[in-house]
């Protein structure tokens, strides 16, 4: 087991590296460089002074040389966008905010997706189960910027019960300055959607459980249908939900321009966007590079999961019998 | 027989569906005794499952109308709340199904799936819980069991996990053991294994067992008296060498013809019944074996009561003095 999760951790350095040469030289190769003149034009002298500056004025396979020599060692440059600070801890900053709206996000999404699921399998075709299969419907269709401008429309206009933005800033907070009330209204924009997925997803696969053979010898026993379900119906249902429902976490906890724009989060969502559009080379080596990672780690994590969810799963052996 | 442990009387079992009624189980009735076999026979879909799922009401769709009674204790099992049903349930009869390779839960580990009903119903220790579910791994002959016992049901042989599905089931000890098809998804040895095995059960912990199979070989070799089912109806009910001797049913003899025989002297081919059972949606109005019948007449348009031909044998047919 060891030995195979260092072989995925050696896998997945040199995904890494596949993916730093492509991104690297597709940013190379669309038109445009991260100086160019869009309001006044720069004197010659000055421009190639810039360029030499930042070592762009050397060749692209040169400019990854020395971009990987860093990188390998944490220094992932300065970037264009704000030479003031360096990529690392811009990154640092802006993500922990998003950490935070992210995990606060995955554990409501989570939390009253699977809620919402097992209730409307337990219940298939009331009422209730009807309203999560419609509520899940817009989840899925509505965008959540679109969610997110009627939530401030009505929580924060209408009724005037909630900050219409920032994060941590409204003085109103749980413990020091995390969980504050303008956390809420984006938390909830954001959560719809993996919410609405996760408990469509939990429904189906505990539907599909209660049909198993196993479910029947369970109940043959006299257990509880509470017994039933918590040894027996979820603990299988959970092998298809971490395989679907897994995939939501790396995009959840490294942000949403537009959740982050609608509600002024000062977050790491916007730099995918405007790190792109300004070719600010480092900072787009770099917000790919960790989202790369955080799914190479996701996948391993999955893998880890199965082993221990499902007996029949060995990493990394060939199957028993 | 003696007194008799379990009395199912007039039982029906009635799915609506969108196409129309399924009327899979239509009035049976029979008798267990104590410490007696009692196998039911019958093609596959003649209502031998549904008959007895219906009994600990296991039926998983939620609009299927049970009606008649089954009297057990003194208690008619179709009265009795859900609580009450759980406490029956595994404890005072339990039942083994058909595919031991889907029966068990594959996520858990053996030990804990066969002490879970002892749990449950006595309210024991896990630690005396599992001494039980390692003798009764013994007892169903499982070697090494004390090793089994931790062991994930995908480590183990189709025979082998039927063992643990009959271990399961002996548990609380109870006094009726249901075996929907047991033996069906095994090999013929581990069916000859698995069948010894109940008997030398019945005889050591005194146990009464319906035995539901399609295949009169095995019913020949364990039952003590046999039900055949034909479309949702018992049609003929009699002690084991009674039916193989003298089978009364067009239908039983039917499928009698169709075993082959060790010691067929005769070079008379093997018969297999001709036609298909009758739709359970529109059930015919009359004798439902009428269209597969060989000895049919004007009178078969008149559905047959179960009569009496001799004290233990039974027979639904207006034909038998003619057979
Ligand atoms: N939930 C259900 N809804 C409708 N029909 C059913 C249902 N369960 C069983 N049946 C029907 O009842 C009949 C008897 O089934 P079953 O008892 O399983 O037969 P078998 O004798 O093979 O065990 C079959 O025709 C089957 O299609
Ligand atoms: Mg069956």
């Amino acid at each position: 087991m060891l030995g195979y999760i260092c072989g995925r951790i050696f896998a997945l350095m040199m995904i890494l590296l596949a993916v730093s040469i492509i991104v690297f030289s597709l940013m190379h190769s669309v038109p445009g460089g991260p100086f160019d003149e869009r309001k006044g034009r720069l004197p010659p002298a000055a421009k190639a002074n810039i360029l030499k500056k930042y070592g762009l004025d050397q060749p692209v396979w040169k400019q990854y040389i020395n971009y990987m020599s860093h990188a390998v060692r944490f220094d992932f440059g300065i970037p264009y966008q704000r030479p003031h600070t360096t990529v690392a801890k811009l990154i640092s900053k802006s993500w922990a905010i998003t950490v935070q709206v992210g995990l606060t996000t995955i554990v409501v999404a989570f939390g009253f997706g699977i809620l919402a699921g097992i209730y409307a399998a337990y219940h298939q075709n009331s009422w209730v189960d009807t309203l999560v299969t419609f509520v899940s419907s817009l989840g899925v269709t509505v965008p959540n910027f679109v969610v997110a401008m009627w939530l401030i429309l009505i929580f924060a206009v209408s009724l005037n019960w909630l900050p219409m933005g920032g994060w941590g800033s409204s003085g109103q907070c749980l413990i020091d300055k995390y969980f504050c009330t303008d956390w809420i209204l984006p938390v909830v924009a954001y959560a719809i959607a993996p919410m609405a997925i996760v408990a469509r997803y939990t429904r189906a696969s505990i539907v599909e459980v209660m049909g198993e053979d196993y479910v029947r010898t369970a109940r043959a026993k006299g257990l509880s249908e509470i017994k039933v379900m918590r040894k027996h119906v979820l603990r299988n249902a959970q092998i298809p939900m971490v395989t679907a429902l897994g995939t939501e976490i790396p995009n959840l906890i490294t942000g949403s321009i537009f959740i982050e724009s609608t509600f002024r989060i000062n977050g790491l969502g916007k730099y995918f966007v405007t790190s792109t559009l300004n070719r600010d080379y480092p900072m787009i080596m770099a917000t790919f590079l960790l989202v790369a990672f955080l799914w190479g780690i996701l996948y391993l994590l999955t893998d880890i999961a199965y082993t221990m969810i499902d007996p029949r799963v060995r990493l990394g052996a060939k199957s028993l019998s | 027989m003696g007194e008799a442990l379990l009395e199912v009387e007039n039982l029906h079992v009635h799915f609506p569906t969108p196409d129309g009624v399924v009327q899979a189980v239509n009035g049976i009735s029979y008798s267990l005794g104590k410490k007696e076999i009692l196998a039911i026979v019958g093609e596959s879909g003649s209502g031998k499952s549904v008959g007895v799922l219906s009994l600990l009401r296991l039926i998983p769709a939620r609009d299927c109308k049970v009606q008649g009674s089954v009297n057990f204790e003194g208690q008619n099992l179709l009265k009795l709340s859900d609580p009450e049903m759980r406490e029956l349930r595994g404890n005072r009869i339990a039942m083994v199904f058909q595919d031991p390779m889907t029966s068990l839960n594959p996520v858990l580990r053996i030990g804990d799936q066969i002490q879970e009903s002892v749990i449950e119903h006595q309210g024991i220790s896990e630690k005396i819980a599992k001494s039980r579910a390692i003798e009764l791994l013994e007892l169903v002959g499982i070697p090494e069991a004390g090793k089994r016992y931790r062991h994930y049901p995908h480590q183990f042989s189709g025979g082998m996990r039927q063992r643990i599905m009959i271990a399961a089931g002996l548990a609380c000890e109870p006094s009726i053991l249901i075996a929907d098809e047991p033996t069906t998804a095994l090999d013929v040895t581990i069916q000859a294994q698995i069948i010894d095995l109940v008997k030398k059960l019945r005889r050591e912990i005194g146990m009464s067992v319906i035995w539901i199979t399609h295949d009169l070989g095995i019913v020949a070799g364990l039952a003590d008296r046999v039900a055949v089912m034909y479309a949702g109806k018992i049609v003929e009910f009699a002690p084991v060498d009674q039916l193989f001797k003298t089978p009364q049913h067009p239908y039983s003899r039917g499928l009698l013809n169709s075993l082959p025989r060790l010691d067929a002297r005769s070079e008379k081919p093997l018969e297999a019944i001709e036609g298909l059972p009758p739709n359970l949606i529109n059930y015919p109005a009359s004798c439902p074996f009428l269209e597969r019948c060989s000895y049919q007449t004007e009178q078969c348009q008149i559905p047959p009561e179960m009569r009496s031909i001799t004290t233990t044998h039974e027979v639904c047919c207006h034909h038998t003095e003619k057979l």
